[in-house]
């Protein structure tokens, strides 16, 4: 079983490494977004990966900062999920922009006025607090496991920099540190993901996303999809599966999780039903396309139903069952691409002035998009990627307990 | 030559059928072959309408003498007018330049000269355009009326894309042209999302020659955008960028009109600078007929359009 998922796991991430060959040795012809419909897989998998990874580092926060005591065995994962998932989120925006090798003009052109600017700045800070974090809250641990003459004793010893001190006095010190990073973390977090939501919210060009309710939407979704991603991972990928301390871990993360959820989705009610009621025509046509366009399948069956009313009436009736709420938190964290692909292309697909689709004939200049072979490619490449190191850092570090894993 | 610069404010007059009929019939090659003779009619395009550029871009003719100094002359061409009204603005410094364009409605009539030999000057690839012209059908046949809508880039003097550039690689110039930086931009397409007219399209690095045994000259031949030359290859600016309608920057600073002004069969078009009370944008801007696309926004573009 493992020697499978491991072997599908290399065929994906092949697969992934044509897909980066395409857009790193042929160029931008490879993908299927186009000039009015700018924004396509990339950004929308840029948006699902931070939000997971805000989300689980927000939950990692309960228990390094607010100290909430039922989550403290999955401290670490958390912080290590977020770290994994935003290395995927960066790799596939870079992916994106037309000029990769100008990455590094955004940090030394100042521009104070735009949101994407302050995204990134933001996310730089964050990725650099996420890693001090996690070294802080593994190196007692690797502090323990240095003495093992392995590959992974050798790697702690390297990793924790000569601070192999892992006394109560010295994991006191580095709770404090946790405390204060976390602390940190929080509003840092905030302005980062809700600046991500920013970054849609003001573009007053596009009705669809010109809302102030999008950095606010945007930062509870990220806790209901990190949530959910923790709580799978928990439910099945858990060293001691089984015990009654792992059943409550998982009930409660799953509790968590259907709370977030349910106030996600008021949101997004909020959202739809204030533009349809409106009725404003023009207000209205990204929300029509969202629901009965040639994509409705996106928002109803992939979003909707197998994203919303399957989980959460399992959440609601199967509650107590490790095995029913991994298989929610599987369908809501999964689905949840839905809900950025709708995001990001409905926003679009909008033609803002009307007979430009059928002004000027060319592959490039149209209102019908669906991603490209490419774009799928590199796509994989970015799951397969962060699953990948997800599933490396758990082999190599201490990121679940210590004592069960030398057993 | 008069009721050219007037216009005819009778929709009958200008009616629909007749302009049907001449579609039908001139079609857009004879559009453009008529472009192409005003253009050289008047010396602005050189015989070679169709090669590289010259770099000595300055070396146009001067124009006649002004109509103030020749009272009883007859009316003169609206592009020598215009052409006039440029040089003197090129006089001044470049931060009392106001460059405005006017496209007149009624006299358009859809024959695309004007993206076609921006798309020339400009050469631009596939997926990228500057100047659409949106064709609408209004009614059902048989009631059909037509009615043109080039789109060029409104250079707005709030302009939405500007703000939202991680890399200030887009900026709003002293004479109000919306300037795009090709070697700062990163290409993230953020201010195709931001301009409310659809106006910015993106370089994917396309050519009409894909699939085809080798690449044709012309797509070799370089682009003078924003006064640098830059040939279209190897991955280099602009492909990868962000690109747009720049009123043709490079030809205005060498005393040159825009070419979908010059191209313009029906003389639709008109530029200008609007800070000169004497020029001919001056005058039509006062006209009851004016209107700007999305004025409600309160981007102010500075293209209007005479309905």
């Amino acid at each position: 079983m493992k020697r499978a998922l491991w072997g599908l796991w290399g065929g994906t991430f092949v697969l992934g490494l044509i897909g980066v060959y395409l857009r790193v040795f042929v160029g931008k012809e490879v993908v299927g977004y186009n000039s009015y419909i700018p924004w396509g897989l990339w950004v929308a998998m840029y948006i699902y990966f931070v939000g997971l990874s805000a989300g689980a580092f927000l939950l990692s926060t309960l228990v390094y900062v607010f100290g909430v005591r039922r989550l403290e065995p999955v401290g670490k994962l958390a912080l290590f999920t977020a770290l994994v998932t935003l290395l995927s989120a960066l790799v596939t925006i870079w992916f994106d922009i037309g000029h990769m090798g100008r990455f590094w003009k955004v940090f030394t052109s100042f521009a104070w006025q735009s949101m994407m600017a302050w995204m990134i700045w933001l996310y730089t800070a964050y990725f650099i607090l996420l890693i001090v974090e996690i070294w802080f809250a593994l190196r007692a641990d690797l502090a323990s496991v240095s003495r093992r003459m392995d590959l992974v004793g050798g790697l702690a010893r390297f990793l924790t920099m000569g601070r192999t001190d892992a006394s109560a006095a010295a994991r006191a010190r580095d709770a404090r540190a946790l405390k204060v990073l976390g602390t940190l973390g929080i509003p840092l977090a905030v302005a980062f993901h809700g600046g991500v939501g920013a970054l849609f919210g003001v573009v007053g060009a596009r009705p669809y996303w010109h809302s102030a309710l999008y950095p606010i939407l945007f930062l509870v979704s990220a806790l209901a999809s990190g949530g959910a991603l923790l709580t799978f991972v928990v439910a099945f990928f858990w060293p001691r599966r089984g015990s009654v301390e792992h059943r409550d871990l998982v009930v409660f993360l799953g509790q968590i999780t259907l709370g977030v959820f349910a106030l996600d989705l008021l949101l997004e009610w909020a959202e739809f039903s204030i533009t349809l009621y409106a009725s404003i025509p023009a207000h209205a046509e990204a929300f029509l396309l969202v629901l009965f366009g040639p994509y409705w399948w996106v928002f109803w069956i992939g979003h909707l139903f197998l994203g919303a009313a399957i989980p959460m009436a399992i959440l609601i009736l199967r509650g107590r069952s490790v095995l029913w709420v991994g298989l929610a938190a599987l369908l809501i964290v999964g689905s949840f691409f839905a809900v950025r692909l709708n995001i990001v292309v409905p926003g679009l697909a909008v033609p803002e002035l009307h007979g430009l689709e059928r002004a000027y004939t060319d592959a490039r200049l149209h209102f019908d998009y669906f991603p490209s072979m490419a774009e799928w490619l590199v796509g994989l490449f970015s799951v397969s990627l962060g699953i990948g190191l997800f599933g490396l850092g758990l082999r190599i570090l201490p990121i679940v307990e210590v004592s069960t894993r030398e057993a | 030559m008069d009721d050219i610069v007037k216009g005819s404010n009778d929709p009958e007059e200008s009616g629909c059928e007749s302009r049907r009929l001449f579609l039908r019939d001139a079609g857009m090659a004879a559009a453009l072959a008529v472009a192409v003779g005003v253009l050289e009619e008047i010396g602005l395009a050189p015989a070679s309408a169709y090669e590289a550029p010259s770099e000595k871009l300055s070396e146009t003719p001067k124009p006649l003498a002004s109509p103030a100094a020749r009272p009883d002359a007859e009316p003169q061409n609206i592009l020598l007018r215009m052409q006039e009204d440029l040089r003197r603005a090129l006089k001044k410094p470049v931060e009392q330049r106001r460059w405005v364009m006017g496209i007149d409605l009624q006299k358009c009539i859809g024959c695309s000269a004007c993206t076609l030999s921006c798309n020339a000057e400009n050469n631009l690839p596939p997926g990228v355009v500057y100047r659409p012209v949106i064709d609408e059908e209004i009614g059902e046949y048989p009631n059909v009326r037509r009615r043109f809508i080039p789109r060029p880039c409104m250079q707005c003097d709030n302009p939405p894309c500007v703000p939202v550039c991680p890399t200030k690689a887009t900026y709003k110039r002293p004479d109000g042209i919306v300037e795009i930086n090709y070697d700062q931009c990163i290409g993230c397409r953020y201010c195709l999302t931001a301009c409310p007219y659809s106006a910015r399209t993106a370089d994917f690095g396309d050519t009409y020659t894909k699939g085809t045994p080798s690449a044709q000259p012309y797509e070799k031949r370089p682009s003078f955008e924003y006064g640098r030359k830059r040939v279209r290859e190897k991955g280099e600016s602009p492909i990868g960028n962000a690109r747009k309608c720049h009123f043709c920057l490079h030809r205005l600073e060498a005393g040159m009109l825009p070419s979908c002004v010059t191209t313009c069969v029906g003389y639709a078009t008109y530029f200008g600078d609007a800070n000169d009370p004497d020029s001919l944008v001056s005058e039509l801007m006062g006209s009851p007929r004016i209107m700007r696309l999305k004025e409600e926004l309160g981007t102010k573009p500075k293209v209007f359009y005479l309905v």
